[in-house]
């Protein structure tokens, strides 16, 4: 910062610093990163698998088709961690949303127009709840969470220990209608999740509310300071979190047409890993959803090529996105530790 | 008068309060299966109710003890989930492979090559948090997430069984009456606390867990003692894993290990060490996963479906956290009970305090 | 010219807190269009009365006026949309957040709950431009220098009051400590922003601790002491010397009596000697020199930089500049471990956050310097450890003479006891100790004193800083004097020294 030594009046716009060090400096640089890593993957499918299909339009929306519901839970997850927190209930609330609409549905036989808002509005709570114990006790988010976590798992298994298919007609109709774009199809669950992330995108840049969780995130002491509502923000970011884990356990159930105990175990660490190789930082305040849709979508690439490549086994799926979840921590930790200084 | 001092010395024990609710879930039994803490010699072996707790608790105390160090110096280990899975993986893949699977050098062999990935792991998470200065939370997700991947990559994602009878022993075996992982058990528990309180390496992580700042000014080299203790808490996380493989004869890196992190945190919380680090206390994170455990059989025995175990752990984890909570207790006892640190905004030093000396972290 | 009405008036301001009384009935106004200073020394009561005023603490006694109107603030919100705005020295805005969401957030114009970031950023160029300052408001606030993140709070609090419902601006400015690690470049930027607001007729508060900057850009100030009001004065009228006998509450001719010489021809060979170390925003490059035996003391006013040099010794703070040899070997500094194993103790004067680890017992303090220099593999046996506790236990009479006894529950001379044992079982060379006597009681702080005597007879050297010059004075066979800073004068303790001379080499910034 020697240039501005002088004088702080002199403060550089933009010309004096070196362009390379103000793109490093860059909030949208981890975005962009991100972005050109799933363009040089998809390229890369593109290329080895020409002959396979891979150039089919069809499988560029198989990924939002076949990740919506994680495409929902990352949102909700990136609200959370933007604010500076973490949310560890989220598969959990998914695979309790599966249990409990496919068991209100199959078993007591309500219909799904009122079954939907109930579950969204239980996940919604959930988070609610959360969020309150968080702001009101200054318990560790972590924790909290890790309760919800339980919690929901556990009532997932108190409505039934076994798998429940769902054989309902309009559920049926609604996870086999398909929206044509020309080019391909994409299912409701994937317009839905498109929709929600418009909604996320919007909402996170231009409301108040929006602000506040990025403010809260930067530096939560400053925000008090500042007269933001802390706590009621606070609040509404687990419920954000919570109905997103509730909308995404639908979306879940839609896909796979069945509940159970056991459904999007662990899926919490996906939602994470998405949000962090999109470039948000762990430890809050910045970051884009847009990011989190590229987080998405390079984690279901990598479930694609690995599939198209045949030999390969899942679990490099697990081991790709610790490898680039590390490479991510690594990029945030050297980008912050410029700022500082 | 000396009754009523001596009961307040065994109500502020630190151990007072988790004791009490191991026992007390230990007599919920008592109604619904008589002889519950009868113990019956069968074949030369000891079995009972009391006996199967330990036995089933054995890795969670293990993992727990680990933990508590980490947590002790005001970290967190979200890896050893699949450090346990790494461990058995490779342990029961290089058993299976052998012609002799009863050989004993084979299977210290192997033994010892899943304890030191175990121990390569732990380097790695101390070293992301001590030398990189990562969030311990975010650090060890990294292994959380790719661990399992790692686990099931050596299992070629089957489930290895192995037949080996050695093997065997650790974590299914008997020894004089008693399941051999009872005395695994005992013998780390004994190592910890010998390493922990007869060197000063418990006093240290205390110190840098209770007031890292003043650590560094006092000379201590805090780096060092996180890496050796993220390394032993992977180590200790490993040998869970071998008896958790041993076990069931089988390693499984899907489901081996799977929440072991979860439920271990919880141990040690409800054991009386505090999430913010600093004094740390062995003997009640044993009490604590032996709660854990004696719940789930409590569960099991009183004839409440087995399912709803996670609801009453989670139940568990919010009473316990809401009464660590001062603000809790602030709010529901009122602020005027002893126990607890008040933190008032106002400062409690005599007269000085109000004018805070310049803070030069600023300019840093 | 007549006196105009004061904007803010407080009389008879009490504020209590468990067993201290902060404030007890402090009058203070404030004049629209003034720059005033609040000057005071540690415990004067200065955060205090910031505080009580911007509604971070409530009001024990005393009434406040704003305008003419009776006002009482439950929280710094209300004292915000009243006009009170305060800038603090860490800069309470967020770094994430580009310059004009810092300037508007909570606030930001929209339409059908849609932020308009356009005309939001216009807003804000339209105000950072009418402040005379060349801040690009898209920009993350992090991209810029902590002075001109300093400049936006400025520029936010004023803007809080051009905004809100109320119209009438932001009356009353707080700068609290804002110059602390600011160059003299920023500084000047910061003074040329204060006075177009004071001629706006803006009432400014403002607290540093550089004597130069008040005189420099300061109206009228106000001196605390202990809690009570000393004087209310025109900056022109009240002179260096004037002004520091205020703030430390004796006239010079008194001092005088206190003074018991400390004279000692035998001081040994050189034990320390630092050249040119310094560090930027901490303490300017100095040199200094302590003999075996030799009892150092500093002299300063609080933020003179007393704590910084100190720091720098120990290898608290990394320096940007010089070297430090001790007996004859050259020390790098990079870590307290290297100052310790040359032989260096520090107690810190801020007990509680770089001393003590509150959750161990008196016991497990002591002995934690003399653990950590040894590793953790060498503990140092029971009996041993049992007898070196009990030994400073009794020597110090630190109680309770409980080795188990949790130390966060002792009192601050008991704690700061335990801190000098601790650091004296590790037989240092050189024990730095940084106002080892605030806050605790007077016995302790005899007690204390002895030590230092005894310690320095027995040929251990001590860097002494205390805030009363007497304590200082008394004490020291050398005395070096901090102002603004800067190490401007190293003066050898005789007949001759006396606090007014002190005061003097202060007040002036050289030695005469």
């Amino acid at each position: 910062m020697s240039a501005t030594t002088q004088t702080p009046k002199a403060a550089p716009s933009g010309s004096t610093a070196p362009r390379a060090a103000r793109l490093l400096g860059d909030r949208r640089l981890p975005v962009l990163v991100t972005a050109a890593l799933f363009i040089a993957m998809y390229a890369g499918g593109l290329s080895r698998y020409q002959n396979y299909g891979f150039a089919e339009p069809q499988v560029f929306l198989n990924l939002f088709i076949d990740n919506g519901y994680l495409l929902v839970a990352a949102i909700g997850a990136t609200f959370v961690i933007l604010s500076g927190g973490i949310d560890l209930s989220v598969g959990s609330v998914i695979g309790f949303t599966t249990m409990f609409t496919a068991w209100l549905v199959e078993r007591q036989g309500l219909p799904l127009l009122l079954v939907v808002p109930l579950a969204l509005a239980v996940g919604a709570f959930g988070g609610f709840l959360m969020g309150y114990v968080i702001h009101n006790f200054e318990i560790q988010p972590f924790i909290v969470t890790l309760a919800g976590l339980f919690l929901f798992r556990g009532l997932c298994l108190v409505i039934s220990k076994e798998s429940i298919s769902i054989n309902d007609a309009s559920v049926g109709t609604l996870a086999q209608t398909r929206v044509s774009l020309g080019m391909g199809d994409l299912s409701i669950g994937a317009v839905v999740a498109l929709v929600v992330l418009a909604v996320a995108a919007y909402v996170l840049h231009y409301t108040r509310f929006g602000r506040r969780v990025y403010a809260i995130g930067g530096n939560e002491q400053s925000a008090l300071l500042m007269g933001l509502p802390l706590g009621g923000t606070k609040i509404a970011v687990y419920t954000v979190s919570g109905f997103c884990s509730a909308l995404a356990g639908l979306l879940f159930m839609l896909y796979i047409q069945s509940g159970d105990p056991l459904h999007a175990v662990g899926m919490e660490l996906d939602a994470i890993a998405a949000v962090v190789i999109g470039g948000t930082l762990l430890t809050g305040g910045s970051g884009y959803v847009l990011g989190t849709l590229f987080g998405v979508l390079v984690l279901g690439l990598i479930k694609s090529v690995i599939t198209f490549e045949g030999t390969l086994s899942s679990w490099w799926t697990k081991i790709a996105t610790g490898v680039l979840l590390c490479a991510f921590i690594l990029i945030q930790r050297t980008m912050t530790a410029r700022r500082k200084t | 008068m000396t009754t009523t001092s001596r009961w307040r010395a065994l109500t502020h024990h630190h151990l007072f309060w988790p004791v009490a609710v191991l026992i007390a879930l230990l007599l919920v039994n008592v109604p619904f299966t008589p002889d519950f803490f009868s113990i019956n010699m069968t074949d030369g072996h000891l079995y009972g109710s009391l006996v199967s707790i330990v036995l089933f608790g054995s890795p969670l105390i293990l993992v727990a003890v680990g933990m508590t160090l980490v947590i002790a110096t005001g970290g967190i280990d979200l890896s050893v989930g699949a450090v346990v899975a790494i461990t058995g993986a490779l342990t029961c893949s290089y058993i299976s492979d052998q012609t002799d699977q009863n050989t004993l050098s084979a299977v210290f062999l192997a033994m010892g090559v899943g304890l030191v990935a175990a121990v390569v792991c732990g380097l790695w998470n101390g070293f992301l948090v001590a030398r990189m200065g990562i969030q311990p939370i975010i650090a060890t997700l990294i292994i959380m997430v790719a661990g399992r991947g790692v686990a099931q990559l050596i299992t070629d994602g089957q489930i290895i069984t192995v037949n080996s009878e050695p093997y065997k022993l650790i974590g299914g075996g008997y020894w004089l009456t008693l399941p051999f992982s009872i005395f695994v058990v005992a013998a780390v528990v004994a190592v910890t606390v010998a390493l922990t309180r007869r060197t000063a390496l418990g006093l240290l992580v205390e110190s840098v867990g209770g007031n890292a700042e003043a650590s560094r000014l006092v000379g201590i080299r805090s780096t060092r003692i996180k890496i050796m203790v993220y390394m032993f808490c992977a180590l200790c996380a490993g040998i869970a894993g071998l008896m958790i493989s041993s076990n069931t004869s089988a390693a499984d890196g899907n489901n081996a290990g799977l929440w072991i992190e979860l439920d271990a945190i919880l141990a040690v919380v409800i054991g009386g060490t505090s999430l913010l680090g600093g004094r740390f206390s062995i003997g009640g994170t044993v009490v604590g996963a032996l709660v854990i455990q004696t719940l789930t059989t409590t569960i099991y025995t009183i004839g409440v479906p087995t399912q709803t175990n996670l609801v009453f752990k989670a139940a568990v984890v919010i009473v316990v956290c809401l009464l660590q909570s001062p603000k809790f207790r602030a709010k529901v006892f009122g602020a005027k009970g002893p126990k607890g640190p008040r933190r008032d905004a106002a400062p409690v030093e005599p007269a000085p305090a109000p004018d805070a000396a310049p803070k030069m972290e600023v300019s840093r | 010219m007549a006196e105009p009405q004061p904007v803010l008036e407080m009389t008879g301001i009490v504020k209590e807190f468990p067993g201290v009384r902060a404030l007890s009935g402090v009058d203070f106004r404030l004049f629209p269009g003034e720059i005033h200073a609040l000057m005071g020394e540690n415990g004067a009561g200065k955060s205090t009365l910031i505080k009580v005023l911007t509604g971070v603490y409530s009001l024990d006694g005393g009434t406040i006026t704003l305008d003419g109107e009776s006002v009482r603030f439950g929280s710094p919100l209300q004292a915000q949309q009243a006009g009170i705005s305060t800038v603090y020295q860490e800069v309470n805005l967020c770094p994430n957040l580009s310059v004009a969401e810092n300037i508007f957030i909570g606030r930001e114009p929209t339409r059908a709950g849609r932020i308009q970031w356009k005309r939001m950023r216009k807003e804000a160029a339209e105000l950072v431009d009418r402040l005379g300052l060349d801040i690009d408001v898209a920009a993350p606030l992090s991209s810029y220098p902590l002075a001109v993140q300093q400049l936006v709070a400025i520029v936010r609090s004023v803007g809080t009051g051009d905004r809100d419902g109320a119209g009438s601006g932001t009356k009353v400015l707080v700068l609290d400590e804002p110059t602390s690690s600011l160059d003299r470049d920023e500084v000047l930027e910061l003074f040329r922003l204060m006075r177009q607001l004071r001629d706006e007729g803006v009432a400014i508060l403002f607290v540093s601790h550089f004597l130069d900057q008040i005189y420099e850009v300061c109206d009228r100030m106000t001196v605390l002491r202990n809690g009570t009001l000393v004087g209310e004065h025109l900056v022109r009228d009240l002179d260096q010397v004037g002004l520091i006998e205020l703030m430390i509450g004796k006239a010079l001719d008194q001092l005088e009596e206190l003074h018991e010489h400390q004279m000692r021809s035998d001081v040994g060979e050189t034990l320390v000697r630092a050249e040119g170390l310094g560090r930027t925003g901490g303490i300017t490059p100095f040199d200094l020199q302590i003999n075996k035996g030799e009892v150092l003391g500093l002299a300063g006013l609080l933020g003179s930089g007393r704590t910084e040099l100190a720091r720098l010794l120990f290898g608290a703070d990394q320096p940007d500049s010089g070297k430090v040899t001790i007996g004859g070997k050259q020390v790098s500094m990079s870590a307290p471990n290297d100052a310790i194993a040359a032989g260096v103790a520090f107690c810190s004067e801020n007990r509680k956050s770089e001393g003590l680890v509150p959750d161990l017992t008196v016991r497990e303090n002591i002995i934690l310097a003399l653990q950590a220099a040894r590793g953790w593999t060498r503990p140092i046996p029971a009996s041993q450890r049992d007898e070196l506790v009990a030994k400073y236990i009794k020597a110090l009479d630190i109680r309770p003479a409980d080795p188990e006894a949790r130390v966060g529950r002792l009192s601050g001379g008991n704690q700061q006891k335990v801190l000098l044992a601790r650091w004296l079982i590790t037989q240092p060379k050189l024990l730095i100790l940084d106002e080892p006597t605030r806050g605790i009681d007077i016995g302790a702080k005899t007690e204390i004193q002895k030590l230092v005597v005894s310690l320095s007879e027995d040929g251990m050297s001590v860097l002494y800083i205390a805030a009363e010059l007497e304590e200082v004075l008394r004490l020291s066979h050398t005395i070096g004097v901090l102002r603004d800073r800067r190490l401007v004068a190293r003066l050898t303790n005789g007949p001759e020294i006396t606090t007014s001379k002190i005061l003097e080499t202060i007040a002036s910034g050289e030695h005469q």
